[in-house]
């Protein structure tokens, strides 16, 4: 099908799958934080302008976690129905990660989804903010496990292989805690907080531009460039520290990243442009900075820095691919710093709330966090190839032994279902996100009565109280 | 050796526990989307979707679990099963995807509404009937070699994988029905016992005939249920049956609103029971056994203590989450 083998088809269906997925945790790990922030700001100054934004952002997340279950579900049974050489090899390691991810994320999450969506004149505010503070523990520590399993990918360590070739774990500690793990957990929670800011900021523009004293909106926009302005530099050094990590653990990596088809004995130079030919092995048209390559890398001006002619062609990865999507996500990213300290400079003159031109590019940043994750994503998975597990199990000895039609009839069933599932989701948000707050703004309980009286923190503390 | 062997045997069950929950908490949920088709008022419909709008979410995480578990603790029989199933749970994954957004999405829109009723209703029938069916394909065996799945893409189609398909839809619908008598009141709930009466004839009906056919399907099963002395442990079992089965007619006609859920899931324990007679201790029956398929201890132990300590943490707060919710649901109550 499509002219694809079985095993370019199950690789298809994952990068399709995956990549659909990562946008659901990517906006809803940072908008469970902020909703938990929002609330508290409620709880603590009383203000009802919290109160409205955290029910406006509340009904949006409702939609986006929900899209982000039912896809991560997939992900989740896809392991064993396109790649089950995997799992009976790699599942005694990596099983356990995800079954403490289920057992101490996923039920956390979902079991508190109800109370803090539906909850809050049954439980009152403090259980509510409660409920809320849970979801909000609950996507990071999701984030924790699943990302400690993908780095185990990358960096495997604290493993043995057993008589029947499967991994197996001789130090959890190690497994859980392996090299690239730690930079890769800051680097992403960064990115979910950074996408999440964005997506705030830009519905806060879209509403100031039309009207700059919307009380709403300017809270949404404060906070969110506030956000922009101080993550986004810190997520460039997080990055540049991630990369330096790779460098030392997955150095064909950085080879594709950076376009460095050959060796410099030298000083490397650092790439800004150029057209890698993998055939060939050369970057076309290269524009570079010279010695920049090893500066940034090795911070040392002429230090010498291999290229892929010293590793065998079988083990490449991918070079376009990764070279591209890495300079996408670079971009965005530099971008997002300039949008941060854009809006710094306008705080500092008053104009924040006013100057149009900061709203203009707010809101054209607003899907940037979504492109630059996903570019990232692929730039470390596209990288790690032609490996499952870094080094040691091939992506071509990973998958089912599988019948192309079959991947390719899933592969097509699940293009159709998530275009129409994305394209009623994306619009039924942007909907919600075209009005801005209102005072007494209603949360997903949109048939209760609108702000009715015991609702406020005060009468929910004495209420609290009383039982 | 010892200590892997009870491993093994004690990861079975909480693998089996698992999915039992799962099969107890979504399969009412998935039950209403079975029923929806039957009212088609707006007003019985959201008051239906009410019913379990704060907690589908959470009955839906115990699948991952059963899955995840699955890698986790047998990795061997996930890699077998899952390929073997391959177009059944892609099935069951889209219906899945369908009625989750629809929970969600038929509350945005005025205009496109009917469709996200029809995603709901046909997503639930479709998973609802996967499930069934994947677990006949198991019950029937597949084709193992080495440690690979070496059947064909539709070995799982057989008129015992369709007739478990269509009698879980079956228990699915009993399940919602009676969950409908608890939650609601007035007509709907009235409606609710008229369709569990004829759910229920139904259900009797789908436990004989899957009861009949399981030992035809392979001498073990015959002997492991008809030999002497396994029938005086198996033997119960279709007695109990009967038993909960009185005992739910007695509270549908005496319109307990209360009881008829909690005797549907006595039902659906002890056809599951059933199972676990039948299958024990294969895990993919006839082929691979549960201490051939289990990890290595080291995996089975490292989640040992995350399972006993948290399963019961979490029924404990997904408890309170229903005890928040708890009361019949009426058509202002509206949790949209």
């Amino acid at each position: 099908m499509f002219g694809l083998d079985a095993v370019e088809l199950a690789r298809a269906q994952f990068a399709f799958t995956v990549t659909f997925h990562i946008i659901f945790p990517a906006f809803s790990i940072g908008l469970a934080s902020y909703l938990a922030v929002l609330e508290a700001l409620w709880l603590w100054t009383g203000r009802d302008v919290y109160l409205n934004v955290f029910n406006y952002w509340l009904k949006i997340f409702a939609i986006a976690f929900a899209m982000g279950v039912v896809s991560g579900i997939v992900m989740s049974y896809q392991f064993g129905t396109n790649w089950s050489v995997y799992s009976d090899k790699v599942g005694p390691v990596i099983g356990p990660l995800m079954a403490y991810e289920v057992l101490t994320a996923f039920f956390l999450e979902a079991g508190f989804l109800g109370v803090m969506l539906f909850g809050l004149k049954r439980v009152g505010p403090k259980l509510h903010f409660l409920a809320t503070l849970m979801v909000a523990i609950g996507t990071l520590i999701s984030a924790f496990w699943i990302l400690s399993a993908n780095s185990w990918m990358q960096t495997p360590a604290g493993y043995a292989v057993n008589a029947e070739g499967q991994f197996v774990s001789v130090d959890w500690l190690k497994v859980i805690f392996n090299p690239s793990f730690p930079y890769r957990l800051v680097h992403m929670v960064l990115a979910a907080y950074l996408t999440t800011s964005l997506v705030v900021g830009a519905v806060g523009a879209w509403h100031l531009l039309r009207n700059p004293h919307l009380p709403g909106p300017r809270v949404m926009f404060s906070m969110a460039m506030w956000m922009a302005a101080l993550v986004a530099p810190l997520q460039i050094l997080v990055g540049d520290q991630h990369g330096l990590n790779t460098l030392e653990h997955q150095p064909v990596k950085i080879m594709a990243m950076e376009g460095h088809f050959e060796s410099h004995k030298d000083g490397a130079p650092l790439y800004l442009f150029g057209w890698p030919d993998q055939e060939k092995g050369e970057l076309k048209w290269a524009l570079g900075i010279p010695k920049f390559g090893s500066l940034i890398l090795k911070h040392q001006i002429d230090a010498p820095m291999a290229g892929l002619d010293t590793v065998p062609r079988q083990d490449w990865p991918p070079v376009p691919i990764t070279f591209w999507s890495f300079r996408i996500m670079v971009g965005l990213g530099l971008l997002m710093l300039g949008l941060g300290l854009f809006s710094l400079w306008e705080r500092w003159r008053g104009r924040l709330y006013i100057n149009r031109g900061l709203h203009r590019f707010a809101i054209a940043m607003g899907p940037a966090g979504f492109v630059a994750v996903i570019a990232g994503w692929v730039t470390t998975e596209t990288g790690r190839q032609p490996f499952t597990v870094y080094g040691l199990l091939r992506t071509a000895d990973s998958v089912s032994p599988l019948a192309a039609p079959a991947v390719g009839a899933s592969l097509l069933a699940f293009i159709i279902v998530y275009f129409i599932i994305f394209a009623a989701g994306v619009l039924y948000i942007l909907r919600l996100m075209a009005e801005p707050p209102h005072p007494g703004e209603p949360g997903p309980s949109s048939t209760e009565p609108v702000r009715s009286a015991g609702i406020t923190p005060a009468a929910g503390v004495v209420q609290g109280a009383g039982s | 050796m010892n200590v892997a062997v009870d491993l093994a045997t004690l990861w079975a069950f909480i693998i089996a526990l698992a999915v039992f929950i799962y099969v107890v908490m979504d399969g009412f949920d998935l039950g209403l989307g079975i029923l929806f088709p039957l009212f088609p008022g707006k007003q019985d419909r959201d008051v239906i979707t009410n019913t379990v709008a704060p907690v589908w979410d959470g009955n839906e995480t115990w699948l991952v679990l059963g899955g995840g578990g699955l890698m986790a603790a047998f990795p061997l029989a996930y890699s077998i099963l899952l390929p073997a199933l391959y177009a059944p749970l892609i099935a069951m994954l889209v219906g899945l995807i369908f009625r989750g957004v629809a929970f969600e999405f038929r509350w945005r829109t005025r205009a496109t509404r009917n469709l996200w009723d029809i995603a709901f209703a046909g997503g639930s029938w479709v998973a609802a009937l996967a499930q069934g069916i994947a677990l006949g394909a198991i019950l029937q065996g597949v084709h193992v070699e080495g440690r690979h799945y070496a059947g064909g893409w539709w070995d799982w189609l057989t008129p015992f994988s369709i007739l478990t398909g269509i009698s879980l839809v079956v228990g699915y619908a009993l399940l919602g029905a009676t969950w409908l008598i608890l939650k609601t009141e007035g007509d709907l709930r009235d409606k609710a016992y008229r369709i569990s009466w004829v759910l229920l004839v139904l259900m009797l009906l789908a436990i004989a005939a899957v009861s009949l056919a399981t030992p035809l399907l392979t001498i073990q099963y015959a002997q492991r249920w008809f030999s002497w002395p396994a029938i005086v442990l198996t033997a119960p079992v279709p007695l109990a049956v009967i038993g909960v089965t009185v005992l739910l007619m007695k509270n549908l006609a005496q319109k307990h609103d209360g009881w008829p859920f909690f005797l549907a899931l006595a039902l659906f324990f002890l056809s599951y029971a059933g199972l676990g007679i039948s299958m024990y201790p294969y895990i993919v029956p006839q082929s691979v056994t549960i201490w051939r398929a289990a990890a290595p201890e080291r995996s089975q132990l490292i989640m040992l203590p995350g399972v006993l300590v948290l399963v019961p943490l979490i029924l404990g707060y997904t408890g309170w989450a229903y005890w928040v919710f708890r009361g019949k649901v009426g058509h202002d109550a509206g949790y949209h």
